[in-house]
Formats: C-alpha cells, sequence, structure tokens
C-alpha cells in the first residue's frame, strides 16, 4: 500500500477513537481546574454511555429518526450533570477523600446501569442495537481538497469536529475569560479566591458539573459512534484512559486535545501496522502495547513534568489556612 | 473482565440484595419424582435472557423438560448469579436439592464449578465452554473449527474481491480454533483467495474492532469473520457505514445468531453458532439413561449440529449452501478434519497443495 493509502486509513480511526477521549478528558480539565479530582470520569461516562443507548432506541420509537442519535446526545450531557454532582455532594459539601468518591462514581453507574438495562428490556445483558448512529461521513466540498481532504474530512463523524472544536472553547474559556480565571484560582488557592469574594463552593459545583456533562457526552459518543449498543462491557478502561490524556495534556485543554489524538493514533498504528512495510516485521504484541510505552515515555522524557493545579484534591473548609 | 466482574458484584451489592433473594429462594423440600431425573443449571451474570449462552442453555433445558414431561421448578430450573461470589453457593444450592446433573453455563464458573465438585463428591455437574479435570464432572466443549470451516467456505466461494479477513479478540487456543478452521475453510474452495487475520487483544474494545474492520474492508476485503464478543460491536458499525454508502461488504457474526447486530443496513451473511441447547439437552438425556459421563470433555460438532450457520443466512444463494452441505458431510465423515492449530493448519494448507 502507499504510504498515502495508509495514512488514509490510520488518521480517520485514530480521530474516530480519540473522539471520546477528548471530550472526557476536557471533563477532567474543567473539574480538576477547579480543585476537584475526577477519578469518576470512567463511571460517567458509562452513564452517558447507557443514556446514549437507551434514549436513542426510545427516540427511534417516538419516529424522530436520523435527529434520535443527537437529541440522545444532549439528554447524555445532562444526566451526567446531574450524576456527577453526587460526586460534587460527597467531595465537595462532605469533604470526603475525592478519589474514594471518584472510586465510587465508577461502581455505583456500572452497577446501576446493568441493573436498569435489566430492567428495561426484559432481563437481556445489553440494550439491543440502535438502528441511526452517528455514522463516518465524507465532508461536502472540503473532502475533495487534495491530501488533507481525504485525511481530514472524510470517513469522520461531525461528532469528531464538536470534540475539537469544544476543546478550543474550553481552552478559551478557561484561560480568557473571568469564569476561567476563577475557575482555575479556586483550583490553585482556594482561600485567596474566597477572600477575594469568589464563593468557592459554588465555583466546584459548576465545574463538577460540567466535567459530567463532558464525560457523558463523551460516552454517549461512543455509544452512538462505534458501540452502537449498551452493555456492561461497553465503557471498558476508556474513562481512565481519558484521565491519562488529561494529565499527559498537563491539564490543559489543547494538551488534552493533543493527548487524546496522540492515544488514538498510537492505537491505529497498532492495528494498521501490519500493512505497513516497515511495521510488518515488528511482533503484533509490541504494536499493542506501543501507545502505552510511548505514553511512558512522553510523560518521563519529552513534556516535562506533569504538574496538577495546587489545590487539586484538597477539600475547601472556609476559614482555615 | 475480572475487575469488571468485581465492579459488578460491588454494585450489585447495593442495589441486588432484593434480586438475589428472589433467586435463592424456592422449595428445599421438593423432591420430585423418586424414578425420574431432576437436572438444573446455574448462569452467569448474564441471566437467561442473554440472547448467548445461557438463553441457550435454558432453552435446552426446557425442551429436555417438555419432552420428558418434566415439572418446571421442582425437576427442571435455573437459578441466575447476580455476582460471581453467586455460582459456588447456586450450586450446591442446587446439589442441596438432590438434582441429579447440575449445569455451570460459561467459562467464567469454571472454578465454582471445580470447588464444588470437590466438596461433593457425589454430585453430578457439568461446565459449559470450559475444561473442569474432576471424576464428577463433565466438560462440554464444542468443535469450534468445524463451524468456522463451513462459514469459512461460505466466505470463499462468495468473496468478490478474493478478499477476507478474520478477527480474533485475545489470541488463545480457543480464537485459533475459529481462525484455521475459517481459513482452512476459505482455502478449501477458493486457494487464490487472500486472508487478512488481526486479533484486537480483548473482547471489549469496540473501537479496535471498528479500526481492524476499516484497515480490512479499507484493503479490499468484502467479508469479514469476527470471534471476538463485543469487540465484534465495532466490525458490525464499519460494515453498516460502509453499506450504507454503497459499499457491498458482510459480516460474520459468532456464537449466536447475530442477525439484529446487522440491522439495519443487514451486513449479517450468516453466523457461526454454537448451539449449547443442543449439548446441554444431550448430557441430560444422557444422566436420564444412567450414563453420567464423569471426567469427560466431550466435544460437540457437526455431528451433533451444535455447531453450524445459523438460521438467518437469506443472503447466501443456493448453489454455495449446497457446497456448505458437501463439506459438511466430509467432516462429518472424517474425509476433512478442519485445523485447529497454527501447525494443523500449515499441514492443511500443504496436503491442499497436493
Amino acid at each position: 500500500m502507499s504510504v498515502m493509502g495508509i495514512l488514509e486509513i490510520i488518521i480517520p480511526s485514530a480521530i474516530l477513537s480519540a473522539t471520546p477521549l477528548i471530550l472526557t478528558a476536557l471533563g477532567g480539565v474543567l473539574s480538576e481546574r477547579s480543585g476537584v479530582v475526577n477519578i469518576g470520569l470512567e463511571g460517567l461516562m458509562i452513564i452517558g454511555g447507557f443514556i446514549g443507548a437507551v434514549f436513542t432506541i426510545w427516540f427511534e420509537h417516538l419516529g424522530l429518526g436520523a435527529a434520535s442519535p443527537w437529541l440522545s446526545l444532549l439528554v447524555a450531557v445532562v444526566a451526567g450533570a446531574a450524576f456527577s454532582l453526587l460526586h460534587g455532594l460527597a467531595s465537595i459539601t462532605f469533604r470526603a477523600d475525592q478519589v474514594v468518591s471518584g472510586v465510587a462514581i465508577n461502581f455505583l453507574a456500572l452497577g446501576l446501569t446493568v441493573f436498569l438495562v435489566k430492567k428495561l428490556y426484559q432481563g437481556s445483558g445489553q440494550t439491543p442495537y440502535i438502528d441511526y448512529r452517528i455514522d463516518k461521513t465524507n465532508v461536502p466540498i472540503l473532502h475533495d481538497i487534495p491530501i488533507i481532504g481525504p485525511l481530514f474530512f472524510s470517513h469522520i463523524t461531525y461528532t469528531s469536529y464538536l470534540a475539537v472544536i469544544l476543546a478550543v472553547v474550553v481552552w478559551y474559556v478557561i484561560y480568557k475569560t473571568p469564569f476561567g480565571l476563577r475557575l482555575r484560582s479556586v483550583g490553585e488557592h482556594p482561600l485567596a479566591a474566597d477572600t477575594l469574594g469568589i464563593n468557592v463552593i459554588r465555583m466546584r459545583y459548576i465545574a463538577v458539573a460540567l466535567s459530567g456533562a463532558f464525560g457523558g457526552l463523551g460516552g454517549a459518543v461512543y455509544v452512538v459512534t462505534i458501540a452502537t449498543n449498551f452493555g456492561p462491557m461497553t465503557i471498558s478502561g476508556q474513562g481512565f484512559l481519558a484521565l491519562a490524556a488529561m494529565i499527559f495534556g498537563k491539564w490543559n485543554p489543547l494538551g488534552a486535545l493533543g493527548a487524546a489524538l496522540f492515544f488514538g493514533f498510537a492505537q491505529s498504528l497498532s492495528i494498521t501496522g501490519e500493512s505497513i512495510p516497515f511495521l510488518k516485521d515488528i511482533p503484533n504484541v509490541f504494536l499493542l502495547i506501543a501507545p502505552y510505552v510511548l505514553t511512558i515515555l512522553a510523560l518521563a522524557g519529552f513534556v516535562g513534568r506533569a504538574e496538577p493545579p495546587k489545590a487539586d484534591g484538597v477539600p475547601y473548609i472556609k476559614g482555615r489556612r | 473482565m475480572k475487575k469488571r466482574v468485581l465492579f459488578l458484584f460491588a454494585a450489585m451489592l447495593v442495589f441486588g440484595t432484593v434480586l438475589a433473594a428472589c433467586g435463592t429462594s424456592g422449595g428445599g423440600t421438593s423432591n420430585g419424582k423418586k424414578d425420574g431425573v431432576k437436572v438444573a443449571m446455574v448462569t452467569d451474570v448474564g441471566g437467561v435472557n442473554d440472547k448467548s449462552f445461557n438463553q441457550s442453555a435454558w432453552e435446552g433445558l426446557q425442551k429436555f423438560g417438555k419432552d420428558f414431561n418434566l415439572k418446571q421448578n421442582t425437576d427442571y430450573k435455573y437459578l441466575q448469579s447476580t455476582s460471581s461470589n453467586d455460582y459456588e453457593p447456586n450450586l450446591t444450592q442446587l446439589i442441596q436439592q438432590k438434582y441429579d446433573l447440575v449445569f455451570g453455563i460459561g467459562y467464567l464458573m469454571q472454578n465454582a464449578v471445580k470447588n464444588v465438585a470437590e466438596r461433593n463428591k457425589n454430585a453430578h455437574l457439568a461446565i459449559v465452554d470450559s475444561v473442569v479435570d474432576a471424576p464428577n464432572v463433565v466438560s462440554i466443549n464444542f468443535k469450534e473449527e468445524q463451524g468456522s470451516f463451513l462459514v469459512g467456505v461460505v466466505a470463499g466461494l462468495m468473496t468478490k474481491t478474493n478478499k477476507v479477513g478474520f478477527i480474533g479478540g485475545i489470541d488463545s487456543a480457543l480464537i485459533k480454533k475459529f481462525e484455521n478452521g475459517f481459513k482452512a475453510g476459505v482455502k478449501s474452495v477458493n486457494p487464490k483467495a487472500q486472508i487478512f487475520t488481526q486479533y484486537a487483544g480483548s473482547f471489549d474494545a469496540a473501537d479496535k474492532g471498528q479500526a481492524i474492520a476499516a484497515t480490512f474492508y479499507g484493503k479490499g476485503a468484502d467479508i469479514i469473520y469476527h470471534a471476538s464478543g463485543a469487540t465484534g460491536n465495532g466490525v458490525f458499525t464499519e460494515a453498516k457505514t460502509r453499506k450504507k454508502n454503497g459499499q457491498n461488504v458482510w459480516v460474520i457474526g459468532v456464537d449466536r445468531d447475530q442477525y439484529d447486530a446487522g440491522l439495519p443496513e443487514d451486513v449479517t451473511l450468516t453466523s457461526m453458532v454454537k448451539r449449547v441447547d443442543r449439548a446441554v439437552y444431550d448430557v441430560s438425556k444422557m444422566v436420564k439413561d444412567g450414563k453420567f459421563p464423569g471426567g469427560k470433555t466431550l466435544e460437540f460438532g457437526l455431528k451433533d449440529d451444535a455447531v453450524g450457520l445459523s438460521e438467518h443466512h437469506q443472503h447466501i444463494p443456493e448453489d454455495v449452501l449446497k457446497k456448505v452441505d458437501e463439506y459438511k458431510s466430509k467432516i462429518i465423515s472424517g474425509e476433512i478434519t478442519p485445523p485447529k492449530t497454527d501447525k494443523e493448519y500449515k499441514q492443511f494448507v500443504a496436503n491442499l497443495n497436493k
């Protein structure tokens, strides 16, 4: 195969598998920037995936057709936000250990969704398959551009563009708006922020709810673009991969975007590697572990120290220094 | 995988105590007919509506009950496990209720069946899709290579591009049986066909399945056979998307009839089904006839009608089906032995070329 032919396969599938990670990692960035560790991203994705499948099926029954998966994404955003408030309640109001609370979110999400799937679909272990997906398409006009057309505007879902746009939006909000400044300040030095009249508790609740919204969206996007149904195995580890992308990206939305794309690229390379002359002779197992090895190498040497926000994981107690 | 089960367990503790109570209630004193036979099964966490092994096994048991006038819940019944920690108590409970044969469904229950068998030397147990080495346990396995050979014949005859693909879950002896049987089937009818194979390294990575399928279809394959569990969902998604855009591609499903997974674009050519119901029925009957094959590993294959093409195969033309039947009888008669391992496959191809 020609180099171009290989790239035409690798790049679109890298972008496709990176999309849910980008969205979820953005959620992680928002939460942790405000000083709340969110291990619960996996659980939030599970909730989103569940809602994505169930509501797509329901909207299909209502006769909404191709709009069903898009509407279900909106529901998943709301449901993810609502579910993440549990994490907010435990870790902000009740000052529980944020890691423990996040892990609890993961437990709860999986048990709850599996239980509900069984209740909703006559004891079945998984939901039926959805009829209307968000499919890979060619973007009109743009996909005819030589070279970049086949790479970035062909065989791609619109949700991927949504993820990239949202990454830029989140970056702008965090670094260029007063809201973002407040968000960062409560994550770095909540006491100082409080003395300047910022409501730390409120900011943190908003950030956690936003992370739930993004996590839910990420899970739902995975279901409507890739898995097409929901079962206990659907989301398995993507949330943690998103967490890694967030750290890799140094808690920066654009960094997280790049890291998620990098993960997607590495995975895609490991899959298509067998068709590339140079990589063909390498045993498959090395290609399979390549994404993780590359990540470790990158973290160890190339991006420098990954430093979290100063008050990340520390509950804020008014008046205590 | 194990982590998943643990996760499930913890959460189910919170939500599922009521369900668990339902599962473990039931008459402990009922004894049924003295001369009759009592058989029961324990599902794994999938439950009897899982559209897969548990459901199939329960259908086999129900048919057995109907054919021999047994009463449900006293002579034959199932207990559902809500977590992996239910396996042993459920098995033990059924043994204490004097069931003559208790099935554990699925390889996840291997350890549970082993432990319970050791503690209850007089009990008769069976494990599906795994092997337990104990004198009072019968292990029920399938000759996946035979069924895979037949779908390989279908793929070899129906490919228009002369390129087909195989996507496996985890590279293991079990999945190798699927791969080598399939490849042998393809090569038998279409020696020039090119076969791409790749393992996703996991049974639950739909995104990898989709990426591999995209690569295969991109390289010109038009039929992909997957033996990769939920990873296969991604394969179906890719095929459906391509079919929607006018490309003529197919997927061959696995384990159960995956016709529904190919909808609405209808990309499922056929599926290689494992008829757990047949195996459960047969073993139950052996026990009824007083011939419990304890300690043995039974392999159910084409001869027992326990592997083969699914009922949904309307896209396969008549002459291809005829060819499939031809090969089926050749396998049953022993004229052809589909290979299970890479080594056997090499040998098989070498013999073909003679």
